[in-house]
């Protein structure tokens, strides 16, 4: 098929690149076969340039969208890799099932969840997106067709989660759905002062409540340095189901670009302000639906175009919890960097492996921040904790990266020599030739 | 439960119309040229709900066959309350002015074709006193453009067979839905640069839904297209023979 050469975002809106679209429409097709490199795409939910392929062809997987089955004894879906979370809850939560774990958007694939090994709030519990997925399909430019899981093609299977879609195009994948009685989140949310009552919060958290998270108010410094909000909650037990339930299905759409200046230190520094203080209390109990708790920007479409259309860098980190003090320490510099993040999101990671070779989440403290592209600073500031975070021995999210650099990639993933073997020879990325550049 | 025959059922369009008949326990019965291809849907529709469903795969300018096919779909359904006619084909312009055969087989497919199985369906239905039969024409039938007029012909013959059917079934209440919608995102229309006003097929879906449950007559999809296609249809053709469109 023909395809013209088009300009491409991903969710960040930078960088913006020039390339092909080949949309595929069948499972039973092979790869098509065009002259240049190709990589799979979903949604285009990543931040950075893991979905971009500059000069390239991308191979749209939206129309791969056919569910294959579903055991409701046993809650595996079989569906193919184009299917959305929001497709996915849509026919199964009606039947008592949910996602085993899920990222704070819902319009993302189930390719693009493997590929990019996405966590969750409940990471503590169930892992990440790839420990749930019993099998998958992988088909090669060469027309192979790999059934990966942990006993058939284990290094495939290990190679593709986490692995952002370079070996290979996902055709179906099987999700371990787990068991719910009813759409409500019971929830708890929780004002803390500062990041050792985080840490305190945590820890009791953890034990108690399947999905946990906090939003940190990056503007404040001193005394308020690391306050924030705590979410925590559960699915509704049986005792706990709703006489009557109110489902709202209503949505914002962003209607334009942001200005530029919209979002500056002090609007942010206000907004963050407020939102900590919306509560009079020190803890709110409430039953909420699910879409709230798990996809509150869900609710509003093109939620990126609020960064204006210079765009936005994503910086997500873990670092190991003897660590966490680096947490500390970051929040200063961006403090006193006058640059200020709105989403400041802030969890405990648990211990279960992932069986993703290149996959992102390990045990410790993560920290998701979010830069409105204000020129060369941004990009200073951002070098500036990468050499904080290496130094703490952690880590930097590829699914939100946009410029980290080869040195910086190669230390956090040494791993990247042995990963390369999986990489099929027709796929590639703008993130991946940035990463390994020598 | 509502019985429902979709030909064509491999097109964009018609999947989703499916899925929202599937999501409503309804049952299906499918018909296209491709088998692997349909049981790919069928598979998709049995897990979103569908009670029961089958396909059969035909070539459907072999208009022989139709006769068999319906009777199959009505003995699998037990009879058929809703059928949905979507298939087409947008065949190169510039080839059929140069070529006669080309025209003929996009005649033959867009039209003729479909003709054969809306005169079989018809007396079929007929005795039944209920249903409704929903075809997807084209905005490309309400007048006739040099980018695409073999196309719109085709289609525009089609809207004016079905405006007689409609007015023949009316006694025995049987609703016939001319479905007609504008650009649309599907793999038909792959190569073609999108704008504000292309549509994605899930939405055409819904409008067909709920044309067919409004027993209306037609439809446009989206509606804007019912403006734009008014405004165009009274231009004076000593102005509209002059105009690129």
């Amino acid at each position: 098929m023909k395809s013209m050469s088009k300009k491409y975002q991903s969710w960040g809106r930078f960088p913006k690149v020039s390339q092909r679209d080949n949309p595929l429409q069948w499972r039973t097709l092979p790869i098509p076969d065009i002259p240049c490199t190709v990589l799979p795409y979903g949604l285009g939910r990543s931040y950075g340039d893991v979905c971009l392929n500059n000069g390239g062809s991308i191979l749209t997987t939206r129309s791969l969208n056919h569910f294959i089955s579903f055991n409701t004894d046993t809650g595996i879906l079989r569906c193919e890799a184009g299917v959305s979370l929001a497709e996915i809850l849509d026919l199964c939560v009606p039947q008592g099932w949910f996602l085993p774990t899920t990222p704070g958007t819902k319009f993302v694939t189930i390719g693009g969840a493997i590929a990019n090994d996405v966590h969750g709030k409940n990471h503590h519990k169930a892992g990440t997106f790839g420990r749930n997925v019993p099998q998958f399909e992988l088909l090669r430019s060469n027309g192979e067709r790999l059934l990966c899981s942990p006993t058939s093609n284990q290094e495939y299977y290990a190679a593709t989660i986490g692995g952002l879609g370079l070996t290979g195009l996902i055709i179906w994948a099987e999700v371990q759905l787990k068991p719910i009685c009813h759409r409500a989140m019971s929830t708890e949310l929780i004002q803390f002062s500062g990041l050792e009552e985080f840490f305190e919060i945590s820890a009791q958290s953890d034990q108690l409540y399947d999905y946990t998270v906090a939003w940190v108010d990056c503007g404040s410094q001193g005394e308020a340095l690391g306050r924030g909000l705590f979410f925590r909650g559960n699915h509704v037990t049986e005792e706990e189901i709703p006489a009557s339930w109110h489902v709202s299905s209503r949505t914002l759409t962003m209607p334009m670009d942001f200005p530029s200046f919209a979002l500056n230190k002090w609007t942010v520094a206000t907004f963050n302000w407020m939102y900590y203080h919306k509560q009079s209390s020190k803890v709110i109990k409430e039953l909420v639906d699910y879409n709230p708790f798990f996809y509150p920007l869900d609710a509003i479409l093109q939620w990126n175009r609020m960064y204006g259309k210079r765009g936005f860098l994503q910086y997500q980190f873990v670092v190991s919890y003897e660590d966490h003090r680096i947490i500390r320490d970051i929040l200063q510099v961006i403090a006193a960097s006058g640059s200020s993040s709105f989403l400041a999101v802030l969890k405990t990671f648990g211990d279960l492996k992932s069986p993703g070779m290149l996959s992102f989440p390990r045990p410790g403290v993560t920290l998701a921040l979010d830069f409105p592209i204000k020129g060369a600073a941004t990009f200073e500031l951002l070098e500036r904790l990468d050499a904080m975070v290496r130094e703490a021995g952690g880590v930097v999210y590829p699914c939100k990266d946009a410029r980290l650099s080869a040195r910086n990639f190669q230390t956090h993933y040494p791993q990247w020599n042995e990963f390369s073997k999986y990489i099929d020879p027709r796929f590639s990325s703008s993130f991946w030739r940035r990463v390994t550049r020598t | 439960m509502r019985k429902v025959l979709i030909i064509g059922a491999t097109s964009a369009i018609a999947q989703e119309t499916a899925k929202i008949y599937a999501q409503q326990q309804d049952a299906l019965f499918l018909v296209g040229r491709d088998a692997e291809k349909l049981e790919v849907i069928a598979a998709d529709l049995k897990v979103r709900g569908a009670s029961k469903i089958d396909y059969t795969s035909l070539d459907l300018n072999k208009c022989e066959r139709h006769q068999d096919m319906l009777q199959q779909a009505d003995s699998y359904l037990e009879g058929i309350d809703v059928v949905l006619i979507a298939y087409g084909t947008l065949d190169d312009q510039k080839e059929c002015e140069q070529e006669y055969s080309k025209t003929k087989r996009s005649l033959h497919t867009n039209f003729l074709s479909v003709v054969s199985l809306l005169t079989l369906l018809a007396n079929m239905m007929e005795p039944q006193n209920y249903g409704c039969i929903a075809v997807i024409t084209s905005v490309a039938g309400v007048r006739g453009r040099q980018s695409n007029y073999v196309y719109g012909a085709a289609k525009g013959a089609l809207s004016i067979f079905l405006q007689g059917l409609r007015n023949r079934l009316q006694p025995a209440n049987i609703s016939v839905l001319d479905v007609k919608p504008g650009f649309v995102d599907t793999p038909m229309t792959a190569e073609f640069k999108k704008g504000a006003l292309w549509a994605k097929p899930e939405d055409i879906a819904k409008g067909i839904y709920k044309g067919i449950e409004k027993r209306k007559d037609v439809v446009y999809l989206p509606w804007f297209w019912w403006p734009i296609m008014t405004i165009i249809s009274y231009i004076p053709e000593p102005i509209f023979k002059r105009m690129k469109l």
